[in-house]
């Protein structure tokens, strides 16, 4: 009898979708709590990874490695200070082309695109983002580098006579700090507009409106009025770009030259630190080399952990401010 | 100043219509049926293909997208439903953390868990740092898409008699299921075109291989070592190579699109 009846019980827990549910939801908070863990687990494995086999460098070698240019396998010395310098002068040059341009966008698509234009050309550029970055370094060895060698260095140097300042002297080889600045600017522009383009999308009305009120033509509202109020959010975009730059391995390797010299001049070949680690890790002969390398990726580590931290927070002030 | 913008918006579209226009113009040029059928060969021989390339890419994909995407959508799920608890918060900026990384040093981490204590690369390693660069990815589309889903659903649901597991999984996330299938296809599309994690763990291979434990040969891996040969021969195929990876990262990308909007009309901007 009972049985018949704890049959009948179950058959309405089943049609009515009632079941035990304790057992489920206990499952089911360890399963996510512990797909959550995951993460925590894969920084924190990441970090001890690589700070674990840079210790022997930097206990032997110390601040040395970043700031020593003498980088010599078979004798023992690993200064990647050339790759430092690379890593920062591209990722500025980058910025110093990219940033101008995707404000530019991101004002385009904010306030005066035409809505029939704002999907596509917002598409056109996020897109310049799923591009795989090898794609970039193989149109940068066969398009951009002719191109800057032929046109634009002789251009730069010869015709507006920037010749005469340190920067823009020397041969023009063609696999140089430039090529590397302008493929990354093209890699960064689309971090920065669509973040700039969201966070001047965030700009209240009311404040646009003021200033349309006070008599300001559109562009003085935009000047005054919105990017002021955006401002920290956009720095935050551009930092974001920034922290892609500086990471970039494959597009810079195939075209900054891979040369470990220091030179003022955006001309010459260069070297940065995660191309460094790609043309050196796999072939790595000894102990300490791999150590070596392994302290220069620690050193990127913390340099775009950094560059994203303040990017975020910056990012979080606007976002906050809104809502 | 007005105008100045429009000329930055050309300016900014150019790269992009440039890359394309030459990609398919070097490219299609060097392409054929055989360079999906046929392998690698030595310079100077006609009529290589990059077949174990495209498979290896694939099999990188499918075990990046079996370890990154239970794992991601788990994880959002935590995030959604735990919206304040200190593990949340964590999460949250530990994965945008991640998200940050350059993937260079990802391929050390994978190359000091996988293949140095192993003592070769193999296609595990590879899928395995691609996984680390989706997990993020997915885990915050999903939470986003998660947090569309009206409370009152829920409530119903839970209201009807659904356990909280039924709710979450059958109710919530089958709502939102478009919105995570559109994250989970632009994570793809991103981590496809990888190769810096690939370098020193999948490291690639000059030969027909799908063994997890063995190196195995990877679309941008492949592009990258014809592109700087110094033979002509082998630059072409570079082109094929990038046309056809190109190619699956943008049909990717535009499905992405077709998905959300289908579902949920056109994108709100």
């Amino acid at each position: 009898m009972t049985s018949i009846s704890a049959r009948w019980l179950e058959r309405e827990r089943r049609t009515l979708r009632v079941d035990q549910s304790a057992i489920g939801d206990r499952i089911y908070e360890t399963v996510t709590t512990a797909s959550a863990l995951v993460i925590p687990a894969l920084v924190i494995a990441i970090a001890i990874a690589i700070f674990v086999a840079a210790l022997p460098a930097f206990a032997r070698l110390g601040i040395s490695i970043v700031t020593s240019s003498d980088w010599d396998v078979a004798g023992g010395h690993f200064g990647a200070a050339p790759a430092v310098f690379g890593t920062l002068v591209s990722s500025m040059v980058a910025l110093v082309i990219a940033t101008p341009l995707a404000i530019g966008v991101a004002v385009f698509l904010s306030e005066f695109s035409p809505p029939w234009l704002r999907q596509p050309v917002g598409f056109l550029v996020d897109l310049l983002a799923a591009i795989p970055s090898v794609v970039y370094g193989l149109w940068g060895i066969f398009v951009l580098i002719p191109l800057l060698r032929e046109k634009v260095m002789p251009f730069l140097r010869d015709t507006l006579h920037l010749g005469a300042t340190p920067f823009f002297s020397g041969a023009a080889y063609g696999p140089s700090m430039l090529a590397a600045g302008v493929i990354l600017a093209i890699m960064a522009l689309p971090y920065i507009s669509s973040v700039s383009r969201e966070v001047l999308l965030a700009v209240p009305r009311s404040q646009r409106e003021a200033a349309l009120a006070l008599g300001a033509t559109r562009w003085e509202m935009i000047r005054d009025a919105v990017i002021p109020y955006a401002r920290s959010g956009i720095i935050g975009g551009i930092m974001l770009g920034l922290g892609r730059a500086l990471g970039e391995t494959m597009a810079v390797t195939m075209v900054i030259g891979n040369r470990p010299e220091i030179s003022a001049s955006l001309f010459a070949p260069g070297y940065t630190m995660a191309s460094l680690i790609a043309n050196e890790f796999s072939e790595a002969t000894n102990d300490m080399h791999l150590s070596a390398l392994m302290a220069v990726g620690a050193s990127l580590f913390v340099i775009t952990l950094i560059v994203n931290a303040i990017a975020r927070w910056l990012v979080w002030r606007v976002s906050r401010s809104r809502s | 100043m007005i105008g100045l913008t429009y000329l930055a918006a050309i300016l900014a579209t150019l790269p992009l219509l440039l890359i394309l226009v030459h990609l398919v113009r070097q490219g299609a040029s060097s392409l054929s049926v055989s360079f999906f059928t046929n392998m690698p060969k030595p310079v100077g021989e006609e009529g290589g293909g990059m077949a174990n390339a495209i498979v290896g890419t694939l099999v990188l994909i499918g075990i990046a997208v079996a370890i990154g995407l239970p794992v991601g959508i788990g994880a959002g799920l935590y995030l959604s439903e735990k919206k304040t608890t200190p593990l949340a918060h964590t999460v949250r900026f530990l994965s945008d953390v991640l998200n940050g990384l350059p993937s260079i040093v990802i391929g050390i981490f994978a190359w000091e868990f996988l293949v140095r204590p192993i003592g070769h690369f193999s296609a595990l390693a590879g899928g395995v740092a691609l996984a680390a660069m989706m997990i993020p990815l997915v885990t915050r589309t999903t939470e986003e898409m998660l947090g569309v889903v009206p409370t009152s659903l829920r409530e119903a649901a839970l209201a009807l008699g659904y356990s909280r597991w039924r709710t979450s999984i059958s109710i919530v996330l089958r709502t939102a299921l478009a919105g995570i299938a559109t994250g989970a296809l632009v994570a793809v599309a991103r981590i496809a075109g990888e190769t810096a994690p690939l370098l020193f763990t999948a490291f690639g291979n000059q030969f027909w291989s799908t063994t997890l434990r063995e190196p195995i040969a990877a679309l941008p891996l492949q592009i990258f070592t014809y592109a700087i040969s110094p033979y002509d021969t082998w630059h072409q195929q570079a082109w094929a190579g990038a046309l056809v990876l190109i190619s699956m990262v943008l049909v990717i990308s535009i499905a992405a699109r077709v998905v959300t909007r289908s579902r949920f009309g056109a994108p709100v901007d």
